[in-house]
């Protein structure tokens, strides 16, 4: 501490003492949530004079109460937001009452931003769920719920407002409360209360109302200031992830990272997760002196005793309470883009410091918001909730997320645009694929390139129907078949006739229809041979993942690039025409998108030269 | 000791250090922006814990206006060289060559051209891809709306209504080539924040924060210091000796003096708890309209 100074010190002493609650509003959209934050902060002083002077200026022509302020432009602090008197994005407001401090996020209620809800709820201790008084629980008020159960908000408070319009009616409260709680029921929300507000007018949010007579409860804001929410994060199993390897020289090689759970001391035995290899600790770093024994959310950097592999990404825990450590596992998923997810198609995944990549392999079922029922599905849509599994190309160390939320949620990347397209949160491991390793045999890739004496490939053909793919690939074979080298043609109508003839052309289906025959070619290449793939694939995302799935073989993307309309003239097997009058449906460049590829090794133009030019041209660049 | 939990300012540290070292760790070239201010001093801080003992695996930069108070540049100077940082100046050359002034050209055009181009002149000659500043939320309504990790397209521009999900403490950090990201350790600090963990953790600042004798001018309710001959007096106006300290620091012309006695920090913490104004009152720039300090961030301000 600085210059004594008795009066601050002690004043500093209280504010220490205050506990910090996290909540967040949410709930259907226009039910008073940023209201009620607006008066939170109005009610507790803090809006301060330059501010409200503003305020006032700004709430002519709006909907106020007695203070002649509309309390939601408190929080509604984009432009978009002011004009369309929604909620867009989050606002994470602070304040603090003489009990505790408070930081809430303020969220919006339209279906849309849902994605915003959960960002907000992903931090929170507490959920105050909004509903008007005049319209009830609503799918909104559901699907919020259901979130928040998913995340792991463990306390509600159901907040019924705009009693002020239904005549502070306690049956109209009261069936509210009632239908909430049964629908609640199976959330498992540890505690739930329900609480008549008037966010306008300021019915119970500090003090009982005279209005209320019927309510015996707690206000809203001593109701927030008394619950107890704290979980001792330092009881729990020790977890440190490493997020960056601290080397300033030679001599000194520490792990930077914050403690997720538990408590680790000077002299523990620790378990790298990754390598199950044991180290001790040795040293507890920080600027301020080195500690002997550090807690949960303590940033600190650990020097172990001995050399170990230890990088970004690694999970530390005491020896015989490790986390789990495999590359499949079950979770719970929220999507938050608008294209949807699909089995098998590969996304980054990204937990704690670790970032790998990951695909959905099984789409078990989907939540029904609404009635929390389970219903099949091949797809994820934008704000749905799905039961899945993943796997992941490497093993990765966590713990079921009701165990601990640091290190078993995490989140999947698009491969691409890099946009965050989903959260999740892990169930549990799956033990199956824990044992599940690769065979090495002797006879490798190399030995059957070598008795074949040509280097196995992969060149793969994208273009539109009718573009040429086929009559080029037939070409090249023939040449190469000629020139004495084993090179094979997967084609997309044969392989539909037999590996694939399960798939339709929804986009679910077109993604697994890619995955099998990346797969086949990859295993073809492995066999020795030049694989000639001639499909339509049409997506961006598609083509590389049978890029990823070829892995070290050498992957050639062709590009025939033939304009649709003389694609559609030539229509060799009238596809064309009927799709034109909708006998068939999702067909390629009709209804169906065709994605050109943005750095494809190759493009040929496919209405300017004929085949056999083309395929000569492809194995000049080809180099054989 | 057998503390196991931490108190509110150690947790607000926490969180910003693991930020910072999530910075350092994902991207290629991140920067520092060190505006010479109490939030800049707290980064800082908070940014040689991140990383010790290895010095901050990046560089700072200072956006220089050539308007900023004499003693803040001399602070700056005096803490690069104390602490052994990396730091790099930036002044828009252009603006210098046509004489760019908030006299002659408003406050407005001034700020566009000297901070707003120029940053964004730096973070492109630097090719930096990830810059950190010190904004926290519970300072301006548009603030309160931005991620932690909040995402620049290839011209620095915001998109408020198209911000990726952020959860838990799982940042996104990737981005397409030209992109770059903002990134915010101390979005979740209030300004009484700020200042406590400056007492308790004795934070050097300029001294421009405590109250002293200084000479101003006072114009529409605003009191302006006369840093230096630039500023020119209107007819009649002589610049008095005031007991002045600011709450906020920038460019002399747009930042305006409280009227304080406060000259330590206990009294400034106390002074802070009774007053009825935000900090941000004394920077001309914010009060043009509502909203425009958001205009600001698409336009690649910080
Ligand atoms: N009479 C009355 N009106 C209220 C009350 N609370 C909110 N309102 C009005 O309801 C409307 C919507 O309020 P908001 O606070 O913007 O609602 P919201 O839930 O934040 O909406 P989104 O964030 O867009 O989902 C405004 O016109 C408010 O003035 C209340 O308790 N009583
Ligand atoms: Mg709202």
């Amino acid at each position: 501490m600085a210059s004594p100074n008795t009066d601050l010190d002690l004043w500093l002493a209280q504010q220490t003492d205050k506990s910090l609650l996290r909540f967040l509003t949410c709930g259907s959209v226009d039910d008073g949530k940023s209201t009620l934050i607006g008066r939170l902060l109005y009610d507790s002083q803090l809006v301060l004079d330059d501010q409200l002077a503003s305020l006032k200026k700004e709430s002519h022509n709006r909907i106020v109460g007695e203070e002649g302020i509309d309390f939601s432009l408190l929080v509604d602090g984009l432009a978009a937001e002011r004009e369309q008197g929604i909620t867009i994005d989050v606002a994470y407001r602070f304040f603090s009452t003489d009990k505790r401090k408070f930081i809430v996020a303020d969220t919006p209620g339209h279906e849309q931003y849902t994605r915003n809800m959960a960002t907000g709820a992903s931090n929170a201790d507490l959920a105050l769920v909004l509903v008007d008084a005049r319209k009830g629980v609503l799918t909104q008020t559901r699907r919020h719920s259901f979130i928040l159960s998913l995340i792991g908000v463990k306390h509600v408070v159901l907040v019924v407002n705009k009693i002020d319009l239904v005549d502070y009616d306690r049956a109209v409260f009261e069936r509210i409360a009632a239908e909430y709680r049964a629908f609640a029921e199976p959330l498992g929300f540890k505690t739930l209360a329900a609480v008549p507000v008037s966010a306008l007018r300021g019915d119970n949010i500090l003090r009982p109302s005279a209005h209320t007579p019927w309510y015996d409860g707690a206000a809203l804001v001593p109701y927030l200031e008394e619950i107890a929410v704290s979980e001792d994060r330092s009881a729990q199993s020790f977890r440190f992830t490493v997020q960056w390897v601290n080397r300033p020289d030679l001599d000194f090689r520490g792990f930077s990272g914050t403690i997720a759970s538990g408590t680790v001391a000077v002299g523990d035995d620790v378990l790298i997760a990754s390598s199950r290899k044991p180290a001790r600790v040795s040293r507890i770093v920080t600027m301020d002196g080195d500690l002997t024994r550090a807690v949960a959310g303590q940033a600190v950097t650990l020097v172990l005793d001995r050399e170990v592999d230890v990088s970004r990404g690694d999970v530390l825990s005491h020896p015989g309470e490790t986390p789990e450590f495999s590359n499949q596992f079950q979770a719970r998923l929220v999507w938050m883009n608008e294209e949807a997810a699909f089995p098998g198609r590969s996304y980054l995944l990204k937990i704690g410091a670790q970032t790998v990549p990951a695909t959905i392999t099984d789409l078990k079922y989907r939540t029904n918001v609404n009635t929390l029922e389970r219903s099949a599905a091949t797809k994820i849509d934008l704000n749905e909730v799905a039961t899945v599994t993943i796997a992941t190309d490497k093993p990765i160390a966590f713990d079921p997320y009701a165990a601990n939320a640091l290190t078993g949620g995490f989140i999947l990347i698009d491969r691409l645009s890099n946009a965050t397209l989903g959260a999740g949160a892990i169930e549990f491991g799956l033990r199956r694929a824990q044992n599940l390793t690769y065979q090495n045999f002797d006879v490798n890739r190399e030995v059957r390139a070598r008795m074949k004496g040509q280097a196995p490939r992969i060149v793969w053909f994208t273009g539109l129907s009718g573009s040429g793919k086929s009559s080029i690939a037939n070409l090249l074979e023939k040449r190469l078949t000629a020139e004495g080298r084993h090179a094979y043609i997967l084609d997309g109508d044969n392989v539909r006739h037999g590996l694939n003839k399960d798939l339709g052309f929804t986009e679910a289906a077109r993604v697994e229809n890619i995955r099998r025959v990346a797969e086949v070619a990859r295993l073809m290449a492995d066999a020795g041979l030049v694989v000639l793939v001639s499909f339509i694939s049409p997506f961006e995302k598609e083509r590389r993942l049978a890029r990823e799935i070829a892995g070290d073989i050498d992957f050639t993307e062709v590009y025939v690039d033939t304009p649709l309309d003389v694609c559609e003239a030539r229509d060799p097997k009238g596809l064309y025409k009927k799709a034109r009058a909708g006998e068939i449906k999702n067909f390629t460049g009709i209804d169906s998108p065709f994605e050109a590829p943005s750095n494809p090794e190759l493009v040929l133009h496919g209405a300017e030269e004929e085949p056999a030019v083309l395929a000569d041209q492809l194995h000049g660049w080809l180099k054989f | 000791m057998t503390q196991t939990r931490l108190t509110h300012l150690q947790a607000l540290e926490a969180e910003s250090i693991e930020i910072l070292r999530e910075v350092a760790a994902s991207f290629e070239r991140p920067v520092m922006m060190y505006s010479i201010g109490k939030d800049s001093s707290v980064l800082l801080h908070l940014a040689r814990k991140a990383f010790y003992p290895s010095r901050i695996p990046f560089p700072l930069l200072h956006v220089d206006t050539t308007f900023k108070f004499r003693e803040m540049i001399a602070f700056r100077d005096r803490t690069a060289e104390e602490y052994g940082f990396d730091l790099i100046r930036h002044t828009n050359q252009d603006g210098v060559r046509d004489g760019i002034n908030p006299f002659d050209h408003g406050s407005s055009r001034y700020t566009d051209i000297m901070k707003t181009a120029a940053l964004r002149q730096a973070l492109n000659a630097g090719k930096y891809d990830a810059a950190i500043g010190g904004a926290r939320r519970d300072e301006e309504k548009s603030r309160a709306k931005e991620r932690i990790f909040s995402h620049r397209n290839a011209s620095h521009a915001w998109d408020p209504k198209n911000q990726r999900p952020e959860l838990w403490r799982t940042f996104n950090t990737r981005l397409n080539p030209g992109e770059s990201m903002r990134v915010f350790p101390i979005s979740n600090w209030t300004e009484l924040d700020v200042w406590t963990y400056i007492y308790s953790e004795n934070i050097p600042i300029v001294p421009l924060y405590f109250a002293r004798p200084r000479p101003v001018v006072e114009r529409s309710g605003t009191l302006i210091m006369v840093d230096d001959e630039r500023l020119p007096l209107l007819p009649g106006e002589r610049p008095r000796e005031e007991v002045v300290r600011f709450r906020t620091l920038g460019c002399y012309p747009l930042t305006g003096a409280i009227r304080s006695d406060a000259a330590d920090l206990p009294s400034i913490i106390m002074e802070m708890q009774a007053s009825r104004t935000s900090e941000r009152e004394g920077r001309l720039i914010d009060s043009d309209s509502v909203g425009s300090m958001e205009k600001k961030k698409q336009e690649g301000y910080f």
